[in-house]
């Protein structure tokens, strides 16, 4: 590793003892020897198996559930729905005041997505779990689906969640989260060139080695431990205690080391329903989902549209950017309405333009929810930004890098939601990977600084 | 339920066990032996990250029944270390960053195990082979096949 | 209620627990007990058939036989299938190959069932035992009734002729390396003589829901060059009778537009 302190010499002082040293990993040697604890890495005695019935429907109403099968065979010692939930409607971001509450623990009259929880089955082994999982009757009127953004925005679509009232995100700037600089239409007016193009993505998995799961532990007077791999222990223990109705002092999480989360762990699925499992049995309660689970049924990164606009001088300045972003939470909120207005925020990348209109919507259809992965929000549109850059460069004949380095954003700049841009380093960024890959730009473009105020 | 009496040497430590007819090898090593070292993340044969060795062979733990393994000599991430000194894998597993949320790391290392046994001074390739069922979603390859060919080289110096 | 294991010495008492309902024959367990993993609860019992016979590799002068129960890490490190070394070892990582057997490869659905692509193309026989005594079929006949009148056969062996020297070609084209699931897979067997093609067996995975033969292909390279040109017509026919399978590896139309490539790439890879 090298660090180039030519770069920002007089921010930098030469008497670190850690920066750009080499330091053991506090975890290595648990990890090396096998011994890090992970959250099922343990056993009780008398341990329950949660297995859960799903929804083979995208979209349908619930006739008529029928459990009494299940209850009777062997091994199986409790079945719960939607009835047995003390608080059977939750959004995880409700603890931040991102609402409405949105989403059922276990389904009751309707199912809006293909895999959605409904009735839970606890066994003593999870061999008895998945034969009173195929016991379960459950009588389902299909409902029109919709699978796809566009349709879902059309008039007349299919509604698919009706907490929501329309198939989109409500904010308090409307169906959209908007952010507006200048006059994008005036600045379009100065372009010698505009370029309009729609970039899209498919729902990605995470794909952690160790799946989504929790053990749940009664621990007496109403108290309950419960080991989880999640990544938000507190957006855990709130949103159970909300579920459950029982007061946090009563729920003790225990964390730890996670096998891999990137952000899929954070959603709060698997913890209430096997506390509640363990409270009405009196039993510790394992629920961990398969392999198939941790893929169809645990929220990928959302799918999205992204339209951009952009107008562009000869001389390669930006002087408008107009983008459309659809955001599909698939068939509840998750953290789909932050990652959204997250995307709002991020456009229109880091580069400074004086006329900016974003407008990102929180699009629901009838798919797997979607939720945090790695800069959700974020990422999917940087790809279209930077492709959309490399495109607008080859249309006015110009370098990429130096197009780049044209429109960067420096130090003060005012960004399009009205923060001042600080720290910027974009520039020497791409001044140095030039360097080191040998790219031919223009000893002019060497000069610039993040630091410099624009003419 | 049919019980069925095993018994097999894990780690050096003779074990046996009733267990249910059908039990996979994974679910006595954890469940009945409490050794965590063996993980299952996907119970499908997929991850390697239940990778064990039987009679020296690397077998995948979540797909093997613990009955066909009577009488056999089973070696886990667990046991690798022997009287707290570390074997050279876990030395450069550690030394070269080649973990990372640690999940998958003993089933590396059982893999990397099974290759040095038989092959001493294994090339690029044969590591990437050995290491080819295990899967790695913190996406660590690189350090870890640099550990992998580290801790050859440490051996070979260690016996030179 | 959990899934028992049944071990017997006798094929005809295998094969009578076999015929129970819920009953499966358990070889290597890289299908079988996956699926009881994944809460199949249809399944209720394996069956195995401890018998040293099935672990036996015979290598005669142009005949291999090579038993159920022999994994693809033995056919790897057999010093005498050479041959079969590459598709061997595309199977799997080394700890599913130690696992995994060339009888229960013969049952396996596409993506998986690399290895009986192999055999198709070296036009084995499969040879099975049970109650009524031993039997001989035609590989391509028991993979055409392996889920119905062979499904609850048990295999004891296949056997084959050793095709000539060089003239046996395997490619599996997968999305990860050095192994992943197949998005095609193509065995054949071609021989050439005076410089045209004078012999060609092609089978294919994951063009349809079992291995087949690319038959219109065969056809069509006899007498034609080992040349780009040559095999062109063949390449266009590769597709005749397909159905390729769609899964999270590959669609069946991307499948279907690479298979020409791919077999493209076999015909040529010594020309």
């Amino acid at each position: 590793m090298e660090l180039r302190k030519t770069y920002f010499a007089d921010e930098r002082r030469d008497d670190l003892k850690e920066i750009g040293q080499s330091r053991p990993r506090s975890d290595a040697f648990g990890h090396v020897t096998a011994r890090t604890a992970f959250f099922a890495d343990r056993t009780f005695p008398g341990t329950l198996h949660l297995k859960m019935v799903r929804s083979p429907h995208h979209h349908a109403r619930i006739r008529a559930i029928d459990t009494s099968e299940a209850e009777r065979h062997p091994g199986v010692v409790r079945v719960l729905t939607a009835k047995d939930v003390p608080h059977n409607l939750y959004t995880v971001l409700s603890l931040i005041q991102v609402g409405p509450e949105d989403e059922h623990v276990l389904a009751e009259e309707k199912v809006r997505w293909k895999g959605e929880a409904v009735v839970a089955v606890l066994a003593e082994t999870p061999r008895a779990a998945f034969e009173g999982v195929a016991k379960v009757r459950i009588d389902y009127e299909p409902l029109p689906a919709v699978l796809d953004m566009e349709a879902a925005l059309a008039p007349g679509a299919p509604l698919v969640n009706e907490r929501h009232g329309g198939n989109y995100y409500h904010y308090d700037s409307g169906s959209s989260r908007k952010v507006r600089l200048g006059d994008v239409e005036d600045g379009f007016r100065q372009a010698d060139h505009i370029l309009e193009q729609t970039y899209a993505s498919a729902p990605i998995e995470h794909a952690p080695t160790e799946t989504t799961g929790c053990i749940v532990v009664p621990e007496g007077n109403e108290r309950f431990t419960c080991y989880t791999n999640t990544q938000a222990m507190f957006f855990t223990l709130d949103n159970a205690s909300i579920i459950l109705q029982m007061p946090g002092h009563k729920l003790h999480m225990v964390g730890g080391t996670v096998g891999g989360g990137f952000g899929g762990k954070v959603d709060v699925i698997v913890e209430p329903i096997a506390i509640l499992g363990s409270k009405l049995t009196g039993r510790p309660v394992s629920f961990i989902y398969g392999r198939e689970e941790e893929m169809q049924i645990s929220s990928p990164r959302a799918a999205e549209r992204i339209v951009l606009k952009d107008g562009v001088t000869r001389d390669g300045r930006i002087v408008a950017r107009q983008v459309h972003c659809y955001v599909d939470a698939g068939a509840y909120s998750r953290h789909s309405p932050y990652g959204t207005q997250k995307g709002a925020a991020h456009f229109p990348g880091p580069y400074t333009i004086p006329n900016v209109s974003i407008d990102s919507f929180c699009v629901y259809t009838n798919r797997t929810p979607s939720s945090a992965m790695r800069g959700f929000g974020v990422t999917i549109g940087d790809f279209a930004l930077e492709v959309q850059m490399d495109k607008l460069a080859r249309l006015i004949g110009m370098d990429p890098i130096e197009f780049r380095l044209i429109n960067a954003y420096r130090d003060g700049d005012l960004k399009a939601h009205r923060q001042p841009t600080e720290g910027a380093a974009l520039i020497e960024c791409m001044q140095e990977a030039s360097r080191v890959t040998n790219w031919p730009i223009a000893d002019r473009f060497f000069e610039l600084s993040s630091r410099t105020r624009r003419d | 339920m049919a019980k069925v009496a095993i018994r097999f040497l894990l780690n050096g430590s003779e074990k046996a066990e009733f267990v249910e007819s059908g039990t996979t090898l994974l679910d006595v090593l954890r469940e009945k032996l409490a050794d965590f070292s063996p993980k299952g993340g996907c119970l499908q044969g997929t991850c390697g990250a239940c990778s064990v060795l039987v009679d020296g062979e690397i077998r995948l733990a979540c797909l093997t029944l613990a009955e066909t393994c009577e009488g056999c000599t089973i070696e886990t991430a667990g046991g690798l270390a022997k009287d707290g000194v570390l074997h050279p894998l876990q030395i450069a597993f550690a030394d070269g960053f080649a973990t990372q949320c640690g999940f998958c790391t003993g089933g590396m290392i059982v893999a990397s195990k099974a290759l040095l046994d038989r092959n001493p001074a294994p090339s690029r390739e044969d590591v990437i082979e050995a290491i080819s069922g295990n899967v790695c979603r913190c996406t660590g390859y690189e350090p870890i096949i640099g550990a992998v060919l580290a801790a050859a080289r440490a051996n070979s110096t260690n016996k030179a | 209620m959990s899934v028992t294991l049944e071990t017997f010495t006798d094929i005809a008492a295998a094969a009578a627990a076999l015929a129970a309902p819920g009953a499966a024959y358990l070889g290597g367990g890289s299908l079988l007990v996956r699926r009881a993993n994944e809460g199949d609860v249809a399944l209720t019992h394996y069956v195995r058939l401890a018998d040293p016979a099935l672990r036996a590799i015979e290598v005669c002068p142009g005949r291999v036989r090579i038993g159920a129960g022999v994994t693809m890490g033995e056919i790897l490190r057999h010093p005498g299938l050479d041959f079969l070394g590459t598709a061997a070892r595309l199977i799997g990582g080394p700890a599913i190959r130690n696992a995994a057997t060339v009888g229960g490869n013969l049952y396996a659905r596409a993506p998986y069932g690399d290895f009986a692509v192999a055999l198709l193309a070296l036009d084995a026989v499969v040879h099975l035992g049970g109650r009524s005594g031993e039997r001989d079929v035609p590989v391509e006949d028991f993979l055409a009734k392996r889920g119905t009148a062979f499904a609850k056969a048990i295999v004891t062996a296949v056997s084959f002729a050793v095709p000539a020297n060089g003239t046996f070609r395997f490619i599996k084209a997968s999305r990860v390396r050095p192994k992943g699931l197949s998005v095609v897979t193509i065995a054949a067997v071609l021989d050439t003589r005076g410089g045209l093609i004078s012999f060609a067996r092609i089978a294919l995975g994951c063009l349809a829901d079992r291995p087949m033969r690319a038959r219109a292909a065969e056809t069509a390279l006899i007498g034609r060059a080992q040349t780009p040109e040559g095999i062109a017509p063949a390449l266009a026919l590769a597709l005749e009778g397909t159905t390729p399978i769609t899964d999270a590896v590959a669609s069946g139309w991307y499948r279907g537009a690479v298979l020409p490539v791919h077999l493209g790439r076999l015909l040529l890879a010594d020309a």
